[in-house]
């Protein structure tokens, strides 16, 4: 068992207390919105993409800015580390599981976290694409389709609640 | 990191036990060990001892010893009140009025009722979250059996007005519960003048162990017990009888009572000390509930653009032991229902810190948390995409 301090590893708690790559890219290539303030946790993922030697396309620089609990705050700057760097096919590939592995483990409760911090990347490099009007992988369309679908569902669910609440407040 | 003394700022949660009530209790857990029915000496002992310690309780609140109803938590308490009195007067109505901001075991217990063919009135709460007396006589009807409004309210510390909630509840011939958790030992509290029926406290929160509280059922109140078995407790809790930890929770009770006055007073000051530090030194933060009608030890605040749990590990970190109301802490991952009761938005909710002060807080813990808390904050919107527009 990893060492813990409240309920999360200490590993969690380092990146908590000092997030990587924290703060916002200026004149960023793509960003990933992702999450709603109304459950609690909201991510903003930056990349400037930049070329190897190869000539393929990696992830030069990444920063983030999290609304959110521990878990999130330190599943975001997790994810910055892992794929700095890599090139875009990889951070595609990305395995979600490695986050959660990376910080020696989550309290189950909190592993929708460590998804939300991936499909943030997700949603950087789709805007990234985007923009450059590339043609976008199957797996990405995909995902990006999730989560406008999960981004929707929320945003009915709140405006159901405010309705709610203006009704009560009558 | 030096290592510094822990500061203990969640006193509404828990609170340790004062080592005068532990002195109390050891002979019941070594030698005086014996089961309160049973007939021989041992048994007799602890009788007694049972039978001084509700005397000595019932005192405190102007109720007669076999008004008291010991069990083992106010969740017990507040499930055996509302369900008990439920079911022993269906035959009159089937309505019951609660607030919107109970405890989760009000809360809870009346939700399952409403499954049972009961109707629920939930009364609203203006943003300090106070209950409003005129909507109550409004919400009374025909067939409404009890009323349950809580003394003052566990996170944002609002006293609710329920010597106008008794009086109009007497008036109406409907029962009145109220869940005084948070105030028995804090606030003075008379059942008779308060026109009290049914009444629910708790040992853990006043420096008594855990595992002893108690019901105040007024004689002739009809009630159902939850559990059945050898009819201990009046026939209303059924169960071998926490000798150790009722001796300990009457021996809290002396405590308070005796210190109540000056730790009210010791404690207002120390609170608002408080309050007026973090809202001056933070931009956007907010006092939740009322400012004046609020418990002596609680402070409750909401910082706009953070998240509560962040707030809270962050203090840990540093040896402050706090409590939030944010879905992220929360196994349902939903906002605290009394912050959205009182009309905070669900990211407004996700901000909050609350802050309860006790028997050994010290001015100096004070002025260390405030010392701290403003770089956490800090901090916290630093990383935080939502940005203050100044």
């Amino acid at each position: 068992m990893p060492e813990k301090i409240s309920l999360y590893t200490k590993k969690v708690i380092e990146h908590f207390q000092n997030p990587h790559n924290m703060g916002k890219i200026k004149k960023a290539d793509g960003v990933g919105k992702v999450g709603n303030i109304v459950c609690g946790d909201v991510m903003w993922l930056y990349i400037k993409v930049g070329k190897n030697k190869r000539g393929e396309e990696i992830i030069k620089d990444v920063k983030f800015e999290t609304f959110g609990c521990v878990a999130a705050v330190a599943t975001s700057s997790v994810i910055t580390d892992l794929i700095k760097g890599k090139t875009l096919q990889e951070a595609l590939d990305f395995d979600r599981q490695k986050i959660v592995e990376e910080l020696g483990g989550l309290p189950p409760i909190k592993i929708h976290c460590s998804l939300l911090a991936t499909d943030a990347l997700w949603e950087a490099i789709y805007d990234y694409l985007t923009k450059k009007k590339r043609e976008i992988p199957e797996k990405l369309k995909k995902a990006h389709q999730r989560i406008e679908k999960e981004k929707k569902e929320i945003e009915k669910r709140y405006k159901k609640w405010v309705l709610l609440e203006e009704k009560i407040k009558k | 990191m030096a290592k510094r003394k822990k500061i203990y700022l969640d006193y509404a949660a828990t609170t340790p036990l004062d080592p005068r009530v532990l002195e109390a209790m050891i002979p019941y857990l070594s030698e005086k060990f014996g089961n309160s029915s049973s007939l021989h000496t041992f048994g007799q002992e602890a009788k007694e001892a049972l039978e001084q310690s509700r005397m000595v309780i019932a005192g405190f609140i102007g109720a007669k010893p076999q008004e008291i109803v010991f069990t083992s938590s106010a969740t017990e308490s507040n499930n055996l009140a509302l369900k008990g009195v439920a079911f022993a007067n269906k035959r009159k109505g089937r309505h019951i009025i609660i607030s919107s901001i109970e405890h989760p075991c009000i809360m809870e217990s009346a939700n399952w009722l409403e499954t049972q063919g009961f109707k629920i009135t939930r009364l609203k709460v203006d943003k300090y979250g106070l209950v409003d007396p005129e909507e109550l006589k409004r919400a009374i009807k025909k067939d409404t059996i009890l009323v349950s409004i809580m003394h003052a309210n566990n996170e944002i510390g609002t006293i609710e007005p329920i010597e106008e909630i008794g009086k109009i509840c007497k008036e109406r011939g409907v029962l009145f519960h109220t869940d005084a958790v948070q105030t028995f030992g804090k606030l003075p509290i008379d059942v008779n003048r308060m026109n009290i029926d049914l009444l629910t406290a708790s040992s853990h929160k006043m420096y008594g162990p855990k595992g002893a509280a108690l019901l105040f059922v007024r004689e002739r109140v009809k009630i159902e017990p939850l559990l059945h078995g050898g009819g201990h407790e009046f026939g209303l809790r059924s169960s071998t009888v926490n000798v150790p930890a009722i001796v300990g929770f009457a021996k809290a009770a002396e405590i308070c009572h005796k210190e109540m006055e000056k730790e009210r007073k010791r404690l207002t000051k120390l609170r608002d000390k408080l309050i007026k530090g973090v809202l001056e030194k933070i931009e956007n933060s907010r006092l939740n509930g009322h400012p004046i009608k609020r418990l002596p030890n609680n402070a409750h605040f909401s910082f706009d653009f953070v998240e509560g749990e962040s707030i809270v590990i962050h203090l840990d970190l540093l040896g402050i032991a706090a409590s939030t109301g944010s879905a992220c802490s929360s196994e349902k991952l939903k906002a605290s229902h009394v912050l959205l009761a009182i009309g905070l938005k669900p990211h407004q909710a996700h901000g909050s810190l609350r802050l309860t002060l006790g028997r050994w807080t010290k001015e100096k813990e004070i002025d260390y948390l405030l010392e701290v808390l403003p770089g956490v904050i800090k901090k916290l919107r630093k990383i935080s995409p939502f940005k203050i527009r100044s």
